[in-house]
């Protein structure tokens, strides 16, 4: 293992920009990509909502929103319904074949192993997979929704972010500070800058964004990185 | 036996007593009970606790802060991310006016379940290794561990469904279920706002989203515009 300089090296570059990277768009849409074909994904609030506008009808992708719909095809359009939603409030429109349910039924779904997909927003992700994303300290109280139950029920769990915060602070790192949603649940990271997977406790760099090297990847992330020698560029 | 059918929203509400735990149906704007929200807030109840999904989130629920109802809240959704946009909840709430339980949606509605089946409590991986497990009980069963979560009940449940027939059986609409028919099964006295009552018989059986024996008091609503602010 090749490990990144990690937080010690942060304090090298402390005065350095972070590259510019992937816009939301194109996170979501290389989150998209991550999809496998015929499964049951639910997206949480924020960036992971925008995944629905990039898969295609041939992906056979079903969303499974927390609120309790399964089968909806993207945000709508059409005049507002207010029983028409999915879990961040937005209007949605359904696939043939959608279904409405309660939320004992929803969680059913997502804590009893039904769903084969989740793509969460996160603040921090540790080294071992432990996932923070529903509590910013300075703001205190939170809003927890159903990322805890996602975390620990959702077969995979893929966590689209920034790769670091507006302050130029990795939101990958060792130990996460703050408040975790869970333990060891994360598989894989995508962020404007990388594709990091989470096996056997650690990370392992996969693909970097266009134009963005390995070596800036690793100076921006707070913890160990293996970087293995057929790191790709994304397609996007 | 037949429901209790009441004329407005403010007189079904009317005999709630100061103190209740209050169950509040609904996601955002689905399956909202606004009416009956907006006939608590007339009706000047105070030091409630409810239990709701979300607080404000343009929500109507945020409305009851207004004259200070609430003494609690026991929620998913409390509290924005981003602080570009605040709630009179979330101004009481760091005033320390008004106390927060938040909960894992999951575990709120399987605590809710079994405070209506007469179940002990739940046994889930929710929340393990977090804050959400700080003061409960961690069971240790065939080598894994289990976080207890106890069951949770109302005085009062506040339910919005499409149609009500006068025994009480309620008819949702698209993702208007959500809390509703469990919140239905866990409190003393559950009230219904349905924007039709319509007589027995005329939901077929199938599509009963809650039998009538859950359910003690309806009223017709139109409903009340409500919309997430973002």
């Amino acid at each position: 293992m090749r490990p990144g300089p990690g937080a010690l090296g942060r304090l090298n570059i402390v005065t350095a920009q972070p590259p510019t990277g992937l816009s939301r768009e194109l996170i979501a849409l290389r989150a998209a990509r991550e999809l496998e074909r015929g499964s049951v994904v639910n997206l949480g609030i924020g960036l992971p909502t925008l995944v629905a506008g990039f898969v295609k009808p041939a992906d056979d992708i079903l969303f499974q929103a927390e609120n309790g719909i399964l089968g909806y095809s993207g945000i709508s359009d059409s005049e507002f319904d207010s029983d028409l939603i999915n879990a961040g409030g937005q209007p949605v429109d359904l696939v043939p074949g959608a279904s409405f349910f309660d939320t004992a039924d929803s969680f059913t779904m997502i804590r009893g192993g039904h769903i084969d997909a989740a793509i969460l927003g996160g603040l921090q992700v540790s080294a071992r997979g432990d996932l923070a994303n529903w509590f910013v300290p300075a703001r205190g109280g939170g809003s927890v929704g159903g990322a805890m139950d996602l975390a620990v029920g959702a077969r995979k769990l893929i966590i689209a972010m920034a790769h670091v915060t507006r302050d130029g602070e990795p939101r990958i790192v060792e130990e996460c500070d703050y408040p975790l949603t869970a333990e060891r649940c994360v598989d894989v990271i995508i962020t404007d800058l990388a594709v990091i997977d989470v096996r056997d406790g650690g990370l392992s760099l996969r693909e970097t964004a266009p134009g963005i090297s390995p070596e800036e990847v690793a100076e921006w992330t707070g913890a160990g990185l293996l970087i293995p020698d057929d790191v790709a560029e994304m397609s996007l | 036996m037949d429901v209790l059918v009441f004329e407005s929203a403010d007189s079904a509400v009317a005999d709630v007593v100061d103190g209740s735990v209050v169950l509040v149906g609904g996601f955002v704007s689905a399956g909202t009970p606004s009416n009956l929200i907006l006939a608590l807030k007339r009706g000047g109840q105070t030091g409630l606790t409810a239990v709701a999904n979300n607080i404000g989130l343009g929500d109507l629920l945020d409305e009851l802060c207004e004259e200070r109802q609430l003494a609690k809240v026991i929620a998913t959704f409390a509290i924005r991310a981003s602080g570009t946009r605040s709630s009179r909840f979330e101004a009481q709430y760091r005033a320390g006016e008004v106390e927060l339980e938040l909960a894992p949606q999951g575990t709120l509605i399987e605590r809710l379940r079994a405070g209506g089946a007469g179940l002990g409590g739940v046994l889930t991986k929710t929340g393990l290794g977090t804050m959400m497990a700080e003061g409960k009980q961690v069971l240790e069963l065939d080598g894994e561990d289990w976080l207890l979560e106890r069951p949770l009940r109302g005085d009062v449940a506040l339910l919005k469904a499409w149609r009500g027939d006068r025994q009480g059986n309620l008819q949702y609409r698209l993702a208007g279920l959500n809390f509703n028919p469990v919140m239905a099964t866990a409190a003393d006295l559950v009230i219904a706002e349905v924007e039709e009552i319509v007589e027995a018989g005329e939901i077929p059986p199938e599509l009963v989203g809650t039998p009538g024996i859950y359910v003690h008091r309806l009223v017709q609503c139109d409903p009340v515009p409500v919309r997430w602010d973002g």
